[in-house]
Formats: structure tokens, C-alpha cells, sequence
């Protein structure tokens, strides 16, 4: 079992996407790049059946909210290799206006409710997800209370302002 | 198999179908969540797991608190081995710190989380005799969950939700009443333990009950996710104190137990012998720790550890790192870091982004009950309903940290 580096999994996507794959750095030595939303699946595709490191396990997904970007929204998978003991960590920055990308689901069962979960905080649409509904909150809800934009405490509360705390 | 669909169905003609609410608060669920079934005669049909009875939303008051305000917060995750919630969060700050620990800090830890890891292994297992119909060794053996917390107890104050160590190591110096009774404890579990096992493993009743009931292979395991005992049970020797290791668990000679078929005999048979590799941790940990000062309870890292009280009221430089501490004003470098521990479920996981602020930007909880409990309502569909139940105990599922 031979390790594979960072550089050579970098180089064998570039090789295959080009400028597809953008932002490359390591922070922490986890392999970070970022790519576009209408590349994911065939990016994650590849690193799942690559012969390179064989991404066969997908760990997580997330998403982060950044109001002051032109693309809000990082929706985030990190992917790992137990065969080569390395993980992998993807980003796609999507419009936090129209907030869809296309689901994991078929590459990984695992993926439903991790999706499911990011959709019910963050809103985003995961395109052909079997069953996109809230998981954690009740369906009324209404909101998807993890954007940025929405408080933590009672706005309405004179006691608990953020600024107090410094937060 | 794919069960990508939502699983009711509305095929019945005639009536025949019962629906069933098992849950929120079901005694055999042994948690806060909803399972709607339908039910042919015995055997399930169809069924739909609901969750999010508990949710706290700590990952949005995670971005309100400074780093060692979350270290409770994920007390109340897996709140069967918060230790090992406790020590994942403050090796994530760690390594986002850079703060290398000294030897024995780590060999502390390695003890408290095996605990932990026995503790957790404890309920899950005699759960399991429990719902079998197998009441005696439940009592056998729980007495030791006592135990273990009576030690977390002479280390950090509390007993369940422990909040125990700080970032960069331990709040205070283990004393000796801990070591004894961590030393009674290694002397009088082992006897336990082989009566518990010699009750169940060879017993008809409960291999008939377990074997090969909900058997999934290493290929379904790993598509939904599963990590931990369970995946372990399907033949996978995928752990992350041996893949990633942390808190020096390079240093320590212990095996990963793997089954073959994933079935609930299997996933109880591998619960059991990571308690025996657990136990050999243990020992190991206060063999080395004989090497090392024993003084050291803490990194040297004053702009990030939390000083003692007495030293906060007679020394300067302790209460300006105190105050920045609580105020949050650590200067903490702009990143993202992701790392997992080993936890009683499997991989707990946490993904920080910090973007210089007092508080975590975003902080991502990993959390291996709500990955692994995904697969429960597929796979249950055709298996008796006592089947199921069984099914539901041995993967373990904690409210807490299924729904965070």
C-alpha cells in the first residue's frame, strides 16, 4: 500500500479538471480546493473511484455561510481515504440567493441525511435528493436558523445584545 | 440494497397494515426519538425515522462562545463518554494552537477516554442482554458505569456531563485516591467482565436472538457512513486512534477487534473485546506514566490554559491570561482545522473555522449516532419487530448526539 501524497492528488485533478479545481491550499496538511457547482459530482466521482487514493468514505457534509461574499455559501465535504490514510476536503461556493447544488446521494447513501441537515440550517437545495426535508427543526419553522443573519438571542431582549459580550 | 426513497407506503388494500408509534418516548428506544412503522402482522413494512426531539442548536451558540465556553456544550452530546467528547474539542483547539502537550498530559487523557470508552461499551452491551430479556447481567455489570464515574469524579468534580480538562491539559493534577480506585477498578472489572461474558456469549437464547439478525456488509457499512463498533463489526479495522492517531496512541500495543458479518452477536462480540483492549490502554497508560514527573498535568501555555484561582488572585501575569482568557481575547490563528477522536460510537468529528474573532466562525459537529442511525429505518424494513428493537439497542443510538 503505497502513500500517496497531497501534490499527487492535486496533480491527478488538474490533469483530469483543469481549472476546475481552484484554490488549492493545506491547511493543517488536510488537502483543501474548492471547485464549482456543476463540476462537484464529477469531481467527487473521481476522487471516489480513482485508482490514485480510492476516496471511498465520505465523512461529512457541512455548509458555512459568509454574508459578505459574492457566493455566500460553502458547502463543504470532507472525504477520506482508509485505504491510504488521507483525507480530502471539498468546497463549492454557491449563490446564497438561489442556493442548489447537486446531491451526493447517489454516490453515497450516507449522504442523505447529512444533506438533509444542511438544508434544514442553511437552506440549500440539494438537486434530486430522494427526501430534501428538515430533519432537526419542526417543518413550520420557516427560516434556516444557522445563516449568519439571524441572531442567536431575542433581538427583542435589552439585556442580551451581543455588543455587551462582544460577540 | 437502496432505500433512497421515503418509506411509507400506501399499498394496503385491505386495511391490514398497523401502524405503530414507536416513540419519542418509548422505553425501548432508550432515547428521544420517533420511529412510525407499519407493521404486517410481526414484521415491519415500512418505516420512518423522526428526530430533532432534543435539538439545542449547539452549533449556532458555539458561534456565540469562546473556546473553552463550548467544552460543555459537547458534554451533552454522546453524555454516555463526554470525556471523550471533552478531549476531541479541546485537541481540535489544540492543534489549531499548535500547542504540542507534554508526554504524560497524554497518557492522562488516554486513561480518562478509555474509561469513558469501557463506560460507554457497558450501557450499549447490557442494553443489548436487556432487550433480549436478559435483566441479570444488566445489573452484573452496570455497577461499574458507577465505578468509572466515582473516578471522573476524583478527577473533575462531576460524574455525567463531565466539562473535564481544559485546553491545553488537565484543570488539576489526578491525586492519589484516583489512581486507587483507577487500580481497583482494573483489579475487579476484569472478574466482572468474564462473567458477563461467560452469561451471554455462549447462550442460547441470546445468540438465537442476535446471530444474524440484522447482518450488513462491509460495502453497505461504509455507503451509509457507519464508523466505529458497527462498521468494525462488518469487517472493516477502520479506527481513528490507529489511522489518525492522537494523544500519543502511537505509543500504546492494542489491537482493533473486527467481525466478519456485522450482525448484532458481532457487533456485541466486538464491543466486548474493545473493553478487554481498553482495559489493556489502561494498564499501559499507568505503566508509562511511572516514567514521566509526576507534577506535569498541563502544557506550559499560559496565553491559552486557564490559571488556577489562587494564582489569578495573587499574581499579575496570571490575571491578565485569565481575563483574556474568559474575555476571549486569545489570539488564535486564522483557520480551519478538522480532527476526530474515537468515540464511544465512532468517529466523532469536529470542523473549525475561525476567523480571528472571540468566537468559533463555524463550528461542524461530526457526530457518528446521527450517521450511523440513518441506515436504522431502511434496514429494519421485513425484520421482526423485536428484531428491530434488538437492532435499535446495539447500534447505540444517543439522543444527545443525534440530534446536537
Amino acid at each position: 500500500m503505497a502513500e500517496v501524497t497531497n501534490q499527487e492528488l492535486v496533480q491527478a485533478l488538474t490533469e483530469k479538471f483543469g481549472g476546475q479545481i481552484i484554490g488549492v491550499n493545506e491547511p493543517y496538511g488536510l488537502l483543501t480546493f474548492e471547485t464549482h457547482k456543476d463540476s462537484i459530482i464529477n469531481v467527487l466521482t473521481f476522487l471516489k473511484e480513482n485508482s490514485i487514493a480510492n476516496f471511498n468514505f465520505l465523512t461529512d457534509i457541512t455548509a458555512v455561510h459568509y454574508p459578505e461574499k459574492k457566493h455566500g455559501i460553502a458547502v463543504v465535504y470532507h472525504l477520506h481515504s482508509m485505504v491510504k490514510r488521507i483525507r480530502v476536503r471539498v468546497k463549492v461556493f454557491i449563490d446564497e440567493n438561489h442556493p442548489t447544488i447537486p446531491t451526493a446521494t447517489t454516490l453515497w447513501n450516507a449522504a442523505n441525511w447529512m444533506e438533509r441537515e444542511t438544508y434544514d440550517f442553511f437552506g440549500v437545495r440539494f438537486e434530486g435528493h430522494p427526501d430534501l426535508r428538515r430533519i432537526l427543526n419542526m417543518d413550520e419553522l420557516g427560516v434556516h436558523p444557522m445563516l449568519k443573519q439571524y441572531p442567536l438571542e431575542d433581538p427583542n431582549r435589552v439585556d442580551k445584545k451581543d455588543e455587551y459580550f462582544g460577540r | 440494497m437502496n432505500h433512497n426513497q421515503p418509506v411509507y407506503t400506501d399499498n394496503d388494500p385491505q386495511d391490514e397494515l398497523v401502524t405503530l408509534n414507536l416513540g419519542p418516548t418509548h422505553p425501548a428506544t432508550h432515547g428521544v426519538f420517533q420511529n412510525v412503522i407499519q407493521l404486517d402482522g410481526e414484521r415491519i413494512v415500512s418505516g420512518v425515522s423522526t428526530i430533532g426531539y432534543i435539538h439545542r442548536a449547539f452549533e449556532k451558540i458555539a458561534e456565540h462562545r469562546p473556546f473553552y465556553q463550548i467544552t460543555p456544550l459537547t458534554d451533552r452530546l454522546n453524555y454516555c463518554s463526554s470525556p471523550i467528547n471533552n478531549m476531541g474539542w479541546h485537541m481540535t483547539v489544540e492543534k489549531l494552537l499548535n500547542i504540542q502537550l507534554p508526554k504524560r498530559v497524554d497518557y492522562l487523557r488516554v486513561i480518562i477516554m478509555e474509561l469513558s470508552r469501557i463506560a460507554d461499551h457497558i450501557i450499549c452491551n447490557t442494553i443489548i442482554a436487556q432487550d433480549t430479556g436478559a435483566t441479570t447481567t444488566f445489573l452484573y455489570l452496570f455497577q461499574f458505569r458507577e465505578h468509572i464515574y466515582e473516578i471522573f469524579e476524583e478527577v473533575c468534580g462531576a460524574r455525567l456531563t463531565t466539562n473535564i480538562g481544559r485546553i491545553g491539559g488537565f484543570e488539576r493534577n489526578f491525586n492519589e485516591i484516583a489512581f486507587t480506585k483507577i487500580n481497583k477498578f482494573l483489579k475487579e472489572f476484569p472478574v466482572a467482565l468474564r462473567e458477563f461474558e461467560s452469561l451471554l456469549n455462549r447462550n442460547r437464547i441470546f445468540i438465537d436472538r442476535t446471530a444474524g439478525v440484522a447482518a450488513v456488509s462491509a460495502e453497505q457499512a461504509l455507503d451509509y457512513g457507519w464508523t466505529g463498533p458497527l462498521l468494525r463489526s462488518a469487517g472493516v479495522d477502520y479506527d481513528v486512534r490507529v489511522s489518525d492517531p492522537y494523544a500519543s496512541y502511537q505509543d500504546f500495543d492494542f489491537e482493533v477487534p473486527v467481525g466478519t458479518s456485522g450482525d448484532i452477536y458481532d457487533r456485541y462480540l466486538v464491543r466486548n473485546e474493545e473493553m478487554w483492549q481498553s482495559l489493556r490502554l489502561i494498564e499501559q497508560g499507568l505503566e508509562k506514566l511511572k516514567q514521566e514527573p509526576s507534577d506535569i498535568f498541563h502544557a506550559d501555555v499560559p496565553e491559552f490554559y486557564l490559571p488556577a484561582k489562587e494564582e489569578v488572585y495573587n499574581n499579575m501575569e496570571a490575571l491578565i491570561y485569565h481575563f483574556k482568557i474568559v474575555m476571549g481575547e486569545i489570539d488564535a490563528p486564522k483557520a480551519e482545522v478538522y480532527h476526530s477522536v474515537e468515540g464511544g460510537n465512532g468517529e466523532l468529528g469536529f470542523y473549525l473555522i475561525n476567523d480571528g474573532g472571540r468566537t468559533p466562525y463555524r463550528l461542524h459537529f461530526r457526530r457518528p449516532s446521527f450517521i450511523n442511525y440513518q441506515m436504522f429505518a431502511p434496514m429494519s424494513k421485513g425484520m421482526l419487530l423485536s428484531d428491530a428493537i434488538i437492532n435499535m439497542s446495539s447500534m447505540n443510538i444517543i439522543a444527545g448526539e443525534l440530534d446536537a
